[in-house]
């Protein structure tokens, strides 16, 4: 038997805590996921998988890769940029920079998409514009992008700060006394250092961008086949009350999910704790 | 500049850094106060005082307020064990915690629905209670608690890790029992974390729109949130009237935000 110890609790109550926590998060969290599965099979394998081998379906899962293969690549390199700039540099202006990179986290998903209709859409300042010269960037692609882009802006810059700034700057300066320049700093001595956390950013701004539903539904106009992302053709099948395939093709982005915290389970354990504090 | 910048990079970093920021998030945010600010007083005060806004205004921020603290409640014990503990599935417990952040909103949204709709795994129970989950103001509150939750979780977690013991056992030394040195001495150290993971899953849940909606219902004046009005408004093509909700509510968010940010503060000071 274990020591009776002052700065802990008896082995009852500490059992019955953890009993505690198991059953919120089961009922709580780990419900919602089993339930995805279970409705998406309800009507067994074969209506599963005739609802992801559909037109619709195709081309919603091409949109939601299409539209996070190009903001996901812009906000990395946005992040490494802006995560270079505030933690190897001190400058005026530091700390409000670093509150407008969080800036879209207090921004709601559906004023993400309102912005970009303000300004591109058939009423907003550029409408007549791009109308006369027949481009179009709201109900079509572009507006998917920039809503996503606005929506998954700060994922990875918020990865790679807070582990840059633990990391500080002696080997970046020591390769500068050595003679390397530049490129050759970073890709040589910084890089290798946050492989793990940006691997990690990439892959929740990833999560974001394809599962993004509010931002990109103000400004897709639902036009089946074309604009529609997964997300909002899981919303179109759920309206039309085809509950089993708008669940079979939830199974894709419920399956991403679980990618994505394995895949942090797994860098939390390579970089031995600590990953990431979200904001 | 005065002092050499030893390390490279900084015209660059900088030049790239705020030119993004600006096209992506300063300039369109400041198109969308320019086309509030079009509209005068007189016409702010008619939107901002609307029956049906002021219905889901009401209904936003209390269903927030209260998921928040429900998170905050269920987010002490959930850290408490993970930080204090050590037991079998402590990492799987630790992993699902995240669950929310990483599951997109359409799809909490859908199952959220099915769990609670009349017929549901839980709903049919609450069904012979008499409660009706899905389609009302606590379909909304359920939705935001399971949004909201992680938020309290990760930010107590890393104050919790670095709390040391010798506290406890200098309470301990003086006759303290463990239930009083809980409520005199642990828990007043972590009410600034548990603040201020109150105010972010409070803040995430004001602007919540994907997992709400398919709960909720949709009804105005009864189940709508304001993030739905901002999009219905949208639809009747009354931009000006979207665009004054719309700055209504992120000035909310900023003055959170900000709140925040004090807090932040004093956390780091008092961790120092």
């Amino acid at each position: 038997m274990p020591h009776r110890s002052v700065t802990t609790e008896s082995p009852w109550v500490r059992r019955l805590l953890i009993a505690a926590a198991f059953v919120v998060l089961s009922l709580f969290l780990l419900l919602p996921l089993a339930a995805v599965f279970a409705e998406a099979f309800r009507k067994g394998w074969e209506v599963f998988l005739a609802s992801l081998h559909e037109e619709a379906a195709f081309s919603a899962i091409k949109l939601t890769l299409i539209a996070a293969g190009i903001s996901v690549p812009l906000n990395t390199l946005f992040g490494v940029s802006a995560a270079w700039l505030v933690t190897k540099f001190r400058f005026r202006g530091r700390s409000l920079l670093l509150s407008l990179i969080d800036l879209p986290f207090a921004v709601s998903p559906v004023i993400a998409g309102l912005v970009w209709v303000l300004l591109f859409g058939a009423k907003g300042w550029f409408g007549p514009w791009l109308a006369d010269h027949d481009i179009k960037i709201i109900f079509a692609l572009p507006g998917i992008v920039i809503a996503t882009v606005f929506v998954t802006f700060p994922f990875v810059a918020r990865e790679l700060i807070p582990l840059m700034e633990t990391q500080g700057s002696d080997q970046e300066e020591a390769a500068v006394i050595l003679g390397a320049r530049g490129w050759q700093i970073f890709f040589r001595v910084t890089l290798p250092n946050i492989k793990w956390g940006l691997l990690y950013g990439v892959l929740l701004c990833n999560a974001r961008a394809m599962g993004e539903f509010g931002a990109v539904s103000v400004v897709s106009g639902h036009i089946r086949g074309e604009t529609n992302t997964l997300p909002l053709h899981i919303e179109v099948l759920y309206n039309e009350y085809q509950f089993s395939a708008a669940f079979a093709c939830a199974t894709l982005l419920a399956f991403l999910a679980l990618v994505t915290l394995g895949m942090k389970t797994a860098v939390e354990q390579l970089t031995g704790h600590q990953s990431s504090n979200h904001k | 500049m005065s002092k050499r910048r030893v390390i490279p990079g900084f015209g660059l970093s900088m030049g790239f850094t705020i030119t993004y920021l600006s096209l992506i998030i300063l300039i369109p945010l400041a198109a969308l106060f320019l086309k509030a600010a079009r509209l005068g007083a007189a016409e702010w005060w008619e939107i901002l005082t609307s029956p049906r806004l002021i219905a889901a205004a009401k209904l936003t921020f209390g269903a927030s307020a209260a998921a928040a603290a429900v998170s905050t409640v269920f987010g002490l014990l959930v850290t408490w064990v993970l930080v204090r503990y050590r037991f079998p599935g402590r990492r799987l417990l630790d992993a699902m915690v995240d669950l929310p952040f990483a599951l997109p909103t359409a799809v909490a949204g859908i199952t959220l629905t099915a769990i609670y709709a009349p017929n549901g795994w839980i709903g049919q129970y609450l069904e012979q209670w008499g409660i009706q989950a899905a389609y009302s103001p606590l379909g909304v509150f359920i939705a935001l608690t399971f949004i909201g939750f992680p938020f309290v979780v990760r930010t107590l977690q890393p104050v919790m890790e670095d709390f040391g013991s010798e506290y406890e056992e200098a309470a301990a030394t003086l006759g303290a029992g463990r239930w009083t040195i809980f409520w005199r001495v642990i828990f007043p150290m972590f009410i600034p974390a548990l603040v201020t993971g109150f105010t972010l899953a409070f803040a995430r849940a004001i602007g919540e729109y994907g997992s709400v909606i398919f709960i909720s219902g949709n009804l105005p004046m009864q189940t709508e949130i304001l993030p739905l009005l901002v999009v219905s408004k949208l639809e009747q093509f009354q931009y000006e009237a979207a665009a004054v909700i719309a700055a209504g509510m992120l000035i909310v968010s900023f003055v959170l935000l900000f709140f925040i940010n004090l807090l932040q503060r004093r956390l780091n000071w008092q961790n120092r």
